[in-house]
């Protein structure tokens, strides 16, 4: 029997550390496995004894590229166990400060780490040389987002300013009239970045997804709604342990999420904008058109293009919600801890980031469970990778090797925060 | 001539080393948005897997290192990392002081990975997180949850030029004054600034809140005046010790503080 074994050690480009390993027996694709070992740092044993106060600091450091989803979901889950309610302008301020992670996570992910796949550089500093003016306009765009979350929150990595409650400081109307400027930029450099992704080279690969994002009555999601798919899911965040379940497999340090009654599902911007995609505004829509998008995509690769059209949606929720912005006569509203289980779940640029926490009568954490986005997605990710890499076996595994990392860079996969890294290997039989 | 088609006989070589961390601090050069492209020319970045598929072997002149060393696998890499770095500098509060993973180090670890995960059989893991430094020498460390990317940049120029790297270790209150930001503790909110390292550029008390000390211990720092003060103000000891007790807690000014406050 010929064994053939494919392995990549360290995958590149993607945040954290993984590997792939691929299993070709007699000229079939039997297996394709995604490990991840980014070595486990145990937030939710550590959480436990910890003041609900010190959680949005901490939850942070779960991951450096999109610590902003940590804070949002963990500050909502403190909310709903102390049976706060935060509206109004402070609402509105966790929502743009949102925007900004959305927009730099975003600009980052698809001008610096996946463009490079599809026009065959190692890297972005090696396609600037031949699209100069493309990576300059991605850093500028992903700099604004920075400078959103920086006014916002402090600082655009760790953002200190988030608290169960709103904010300790908010901002006056003036201080937003300068970022304003800039999205405005942003927006229509978010534009140009769309209509330079939708020429790149798509593979021909439709999959069957079940889609599961949050959806709210009137907004695009981020910090709240209902869990939904595209199937028969439709329930309150609370209820998400009904459904979903995680199962730890022995390749991975990260947990595997699976619906209970299906398996594999998928979370991240092609299911968010499969299930909202009526709650884009009119323009938004027009220029997913444009970009030969229809309401719902089942190319993984085509990611990118729906991403990119994130980044507009994020420039001009933005630009909207500063337009908007009144200053609130405090920066937080008063929370009284008391005993209980509260859950939060936002829509971070990855997908749903759900968590879980009970508390004592003086709001320490007695437990904590969170569910990050890339742990939901790796099982999605393996029968991606099946489908991919099961009509090139009989290329050379380079072309393979090639073929499946830019299918994993599809997820964005933060491999941090799968709180829980990626090596590739092909063998073959 | 490389493919960006820069000469590069004679750039330095510069790796980036992700250890037990969160991506943020070796995120903080790919958000040097407006110096990323010269950098990228004035240095060879030989190996930065978060950012290139285009690996080069050693030797490097310089290696940035994040994370803290929580396997026995991480531990024989350090060392490989080392052996393979003219200059080898800390980027960050887990590879400088263990990070906020090392709170592992104030429990029982395999009762950690049993709350975590449901085939405890399947974690390979140390009982600690240790520092870089604890392995291997190390010429710098750059403190900080995450690090400031201006000093980041600042410390990859000393080492490429051969000085040491213009960083100051005074306190946090240091950088208050110079921007004008009025004491938060004189108003009554307890705050880690007078005994915090300088470098994030005072952003706590700005935002009107006390500073939570995740750029670790200045040099020389009163931590006992300071928790004193805290007590003042109404904190109570299990305050003090989780204050000494999360990013830093294994540094060693404060780790002796956390021990002297109970719950």
């Amino acid at each position: 029997m010929a064994t053939r074994t494919i392995r990549v050690d360290y995958l590149a480009r993607v945040e954290g550390e993984g590997a792939l390993d691929l299993q070709i027996s007699d000229g079939r694709l039997v297996a394709a496995r995604l490990s991840i070992f980014e070595p486990p740092r145990f937030f939710e044993a550590f959480l436990r004894g910890r003041g609900y106060m010190e959680t949005p600091d901490i939850v942070a450091r779960i991951c450096g590229i999109c610590p902003i989803a940590y804070q949002m979901s963990a500050v909502h889950a403190i909310e709903n166990a102390f049976g706060v309610t935060v509206g109004g302008q402070l609402r509105a301020l966790r929502r743009l400060i949102y925007c900004g992670e959305w927009i730099e996570s975003h600009a980052l992910h698809v001008v610096m780490l996946h463009a490079p796949d599809f026009l065959g550089y190692p890297d972005a500093i090696a396609m600037a040389r031949d699209h100069g003016d493309a990576v300059r306009s991605g850093l500028a765009l992903k700099k604004t987002g920075n400078d959103l979350l920086r006014l916002l929150g402090g600082r655009e990595i760790h953002p200190v300013n988030v608290r169960p409650g709103g904010f300790y400081r908010v901002p006056q109307r003036s201080e937003l009239e300068p970022i304003a400027e800039r999205l405005k930029m942003a927006r229509d450099q978010a534009v140009g970045l769309v209509r330079w992704v939708a020429t790149f080279p798509f593979p021909d690969l439709e999959r069957d997804y079940e889609f599961v994002a949050l959806r709210h009555a009137n907004e695009y999601p981020l910090n709240e709604g209902r869990i939904v798919s595209n199937r028969d899911i439709d329930i309150d965040i609370a209820d998400y342990e009904s459904e979903f379940e995680e199962r730890h497999v022995a390749h991975s340090t990260a947990l595997h999420s699976l619906l209970k009654r299906r398996g594999a599902y998928l979370v991240g911007p092609l299911a968010r904008y499969a299930l909202n995609f009526d709650r884009l505004p009119a323009g938004v829509r027009a220029l997913a058109a444009e970009a030969g998008l229809a309401a719902v995509c089942n190319n993984p690769f085509r990611s990118i293009i729906v991403r990119a059209i994130e980044i507009v949606y994020a420039c001009e929720e933005a630009l909207r919600l500063i337009a908007a912005y009144e200053l609130a006569d405090a920066a937080s509203v008063p929370v009284e801890p008391r005993a209980g289980v509260g859950f939060g779940c936002t829509e971070a640029p990855r997908g749903i980031c759900w968590h879980r926490y009970a508390f004592d009568a003086d709001g320490t954490i007695l437990t904590a469970r969170i569910v990050p986005p890339t742990a939901q997605n790796q099982p999605s990710i393996e029968a991606d990778l099946m489908a991919v890499a099961a009509p090139l076996v009989l290329e050379p595994d380079d072309v393979i090797r090639d073929r499946c990392e830019q299918s994993i860079r599809n997820y964005d996969p933060c491999i941090s925060c799968s709180t829980h890294f990626l090596k590739l290997s092909v063998h073959r039989t | 001539m490389d493919r960006s088609g820069i000469d590069d006989r004679h750039r330095p070589r510069l790796a980036v080393w992700k250890f037990a961390s969160c991506d943020g601090c070796q995120l903080s050069l790919l958000d040097c948005e407006d110096e990323l492209l010269s950098l990228a020319g004035a240095i060879k970045i030989a190996n930065f897997l978060e950012a290139s598929s285009a690996v080069e072997d050693g030797p490097y002149d310089l290696s940035l290192v994040e994370g803290s060393i929580t396997t026995e696998h991480d531990a024989r890499r350090i060392r490989e990392v080392r052996r393979q770095s003219k200059r080898l500098v800390t980027i960050g509060a887990c590879a400088t002081h263990g990070g906020i993973q090392a709170l592992r180090n104030f429990a029982n670890v395999s009762e950690f990975v049993a709350a975590v995960y449901a085939s405890p059989e399947y974690i390979s893991t140390l009982a600690t997180s240790t520092p870089i430094s604890a392995h291997v020498p190390v010429d710098f460390e750059l403190q900080g949850c995450p690090i400031n990317k201006t000093q980041l940049l600042e410390v990859i120029s000393a080492f490429l030029t051969g000085r040491k790297p213009a960083i100051a270790a005074h306190s946090v209150c240091i950088e208050c004054k110079q921007r004008g930001t009025v004491c938060v503790m004189v108003q009554g909110t307890p705050c880690l600034g007078p005994v915090t390292h300088a470098g994030c550029g005072a952003i706590c008390p700005s935002y009107r809140r006390g500073c939570y000390g995740c750029y670790g211990p200045m040099e020389t720092p009163n931590t006992a005046a300071l928790a004193r003060e805290w007590r003042a103000l109404g904190a109570v000891p299990r305050d003090i010790q989780r204050a000494f007790r999360t990013f830093n807690a294994m540094a060693e000014p404060f780790f002796k503080e956390s021990a002297a406050h109970g719950d």
